[in-house]
């Protein structure tokens, strides 16, 4: 039994359409005067971030708030992590608070599962990124954003992304982003190519599945969707391309390039952009440009992943499905 | 928790349902003066289906267009904790809102009061109501919570070792309403 969403290649297409249609109706939540539901009364979910990140811990806890749950954020700086105190022990602390759920950022790709296989604690742990390993909600949330726009918002409904052209350019190496995306998007029956150049993709990438392409131009034509990566100078040890505008030249989106793609096709970007260097001011303020509708389209994701783990007595993902028929006249 | 086929015996049948229906649109015509503010909001699934239903009905009576929507509940519930978290379903309100109108909640069985007080705090958090009434198809009694309704199509009363299943077109491919015994699994308790 799954009671822990630790990665994007953890959920079954069942699991992943569930997520989508229920964060749709969350999103409907987030039109209402009063965005708050009672769902989570009573519960309490811990961000526990290692690592700074204001993006997805504001989205994690816009949407614990909106559930009703009770909140604590943890951040490492200032902490008794600072002090030296290992994971576990910070584990165990939260588990005699009695948390219900943690959401767990951590600079080392495996952490959350460690935390959530160890027998340390008990409750449910989401993966808010994990080093360069996955960052399943962020995969979720884009998946949602092209379902929304290229198979339609109501239309989309119980609908997966069949067919539909993915092209995910930029630091594929660095990206927790991309492993999560090419692991869902395949999934949900996308086709999914990869455009980096060489020295930016990891060892192993050909036994994903996706297609790869060092050709950022030939691509675009055959492209329903093109998700843009942050080049992460933050990660990169050695010099993986010689410059920036040697970079910029080859796997930037301009206006150019965004002319050559179909006419329905969209940009997407997970944030933070850099301007001027992975994209051009121009395509990111154009409207085929999602980024500020992947910010909003995250807390209703992060509602519908809460809910589904945390909603019941069991968690209704990887699941034997919960049951879609109506409710029985039993409960009335 | 399944009704046995072979021992359901149906209470109302397709016409009686349409008839039943018919003297609720009057009632709330009737009790609305009118019926100009009124909003009929059904809970999924089978509520919807009814609520569609009273609207057409509304509207040849009154010769106007009655605001028709549906509220799910599931994240109301009292019970949530009990069982795996269950899909939801759709919660449409009409465009004008619900602000100082007279909502008619729509369910097809009322039995514990449960649902109808989930739906009750939902409507809470989607606006104010001038006034909020209840109307449905069958009452079978067992109530948890003090809260009647105010248009009842049939009120049957049932006992605890029963089950009423109601059938609906659009969902089930006829109108039937069954009485039927609850089936035990072996070993389960009560």
């Amino acid at each position: 039994m799954q009671r822990h969403l630790i990665s994007a290649a953890d959920l079954t297409r069942d699991d992943a359409v569930l997520i989508l249609d229920t964060a749709e109706e969350m999103a409907r939540v987030a039109d209402r005067p009063i965005k708050k539901l009672p769902t989570l009364r009573g519960r309490t979910v811990v961000n526990l971030f290692f690592e700074d990140s204001t993006r997805t811990r504001i989205s994690f806890e816009a949407a614990e708030k909106r559930l009703s749950a009770d909140v604590i954020n943890f951040t490492a700086k200032g902490s008794s992590v600072s002090k030296g105190e290992s994971l576990k022990d910070t584990a165990q602390t939260l588990e005699a608070m009695g948390v219900d759920a943690v959401v767990i950022r951590h600079s080392a790709s495996g952490a959350p599962y460690r935390l959530a296989t160890s027998g340390w604690i008990d409750a449910a742990v989401i993966n808010a990124g994990d080093g360069t390993h996955q960052h399943p909600t962020q995969a979720l949330l884009d998946a949602f954003t092209m379902r929304r726009r290229l198979v339609g918002r109501d239309a989309g409904l119980g609908q997966d992304l069949a067919g539909k052209r993915i092209t995910i350019v930029g630091d594929v190496l660095h990206s927790r982003v991309a492993r999560s995306n090419v692991d869902l998007l395949h999934t949900l029956g996308a086709e999914v190519t990869l455009v980096a150049p060489p020295t930016l993709l990891p060892v192993g990438v050909e036994t994903w599945p996706c297609a790869v392409s060092y050709d950022l131009d030939s691509t675009l034509p055959k492209s329903d969707a093109v998700m843009m990566l942050r080049v992460q100078r933050e990660r990169m040890n050695a010099a993986f391309f010689p410059t920036e505008r040697e970079y910029s030249r080859r796997y930037g989106l301009d206006g150019e390039r965004m002319a050559r793609m179909p006419e329905h096709a969209i940009v997407m970007h997970p944030g933070p952009m850099v301007r001027g260097m992975e994209i051009t001011a121009e395509v990111a303020d154009s409207d085929r440009c999602t980024v500020v509708e992947q910010v909003a389209n995250g807390v209703s994701i992060r509602m519908a992943v809460l809910y589904l783990l945390l909603g019941g007595n069991e968690p209704a993902v990887a699941h034997p499905s919960p049951s879609s028929e109506s409710r029985t006249t039993e409960e009335k | 928790m399944d009704t046995q086929a072979s021992d359901a015996r149906p209470v109302l049948e397709g016409p009686d349902i349409a008839r039943v229906l018919t003297r609720i649109a009057h009632e709330i015509v009737e009790r609305a003066k009118g019926a100009d503010d009124v909003v009929l909001l059904g809970i999924p699934t089978r509520g919807v289906f009814l609520a569609r239903r009273l609207a057409a009905k509304l509207e040849q009576i009154t010769e106007r267009k009655v605001p028709v929507g549906s509220l799910d509940i599931t994240m109301y519930r009292d019970d949530l904790r009990m069982h795996p978290p269950r899909a939801l379903a759709r919660t449409e309100i009409p465009g004008d809102g619900i602000d100082g109108r007279l909502v008619v909640l729509v369910d097809d069985v009322l039995f514990s009061g449960r649902t109808i007080r989930a739906a009750l705090d939902a409507l809470n958090d989607i606006g104010r109501p001038r006034a909020v009434q209840l109307a449905v198809l069958v009452d079978r009694g067992h109530r948890e919570l003090p809260i009647r309704a105010d248009y009842v199509g049939k009120n049957l009363p049932t006992s605890l070792r029963e089950t009423v299943k109601v059938q609906l077109a659009e969902e089930d491919g006829r109108d039937t309403v069954l009485l039927g015994a609850k089936r035990t699994a072996p070993g389960a308790q009560h």
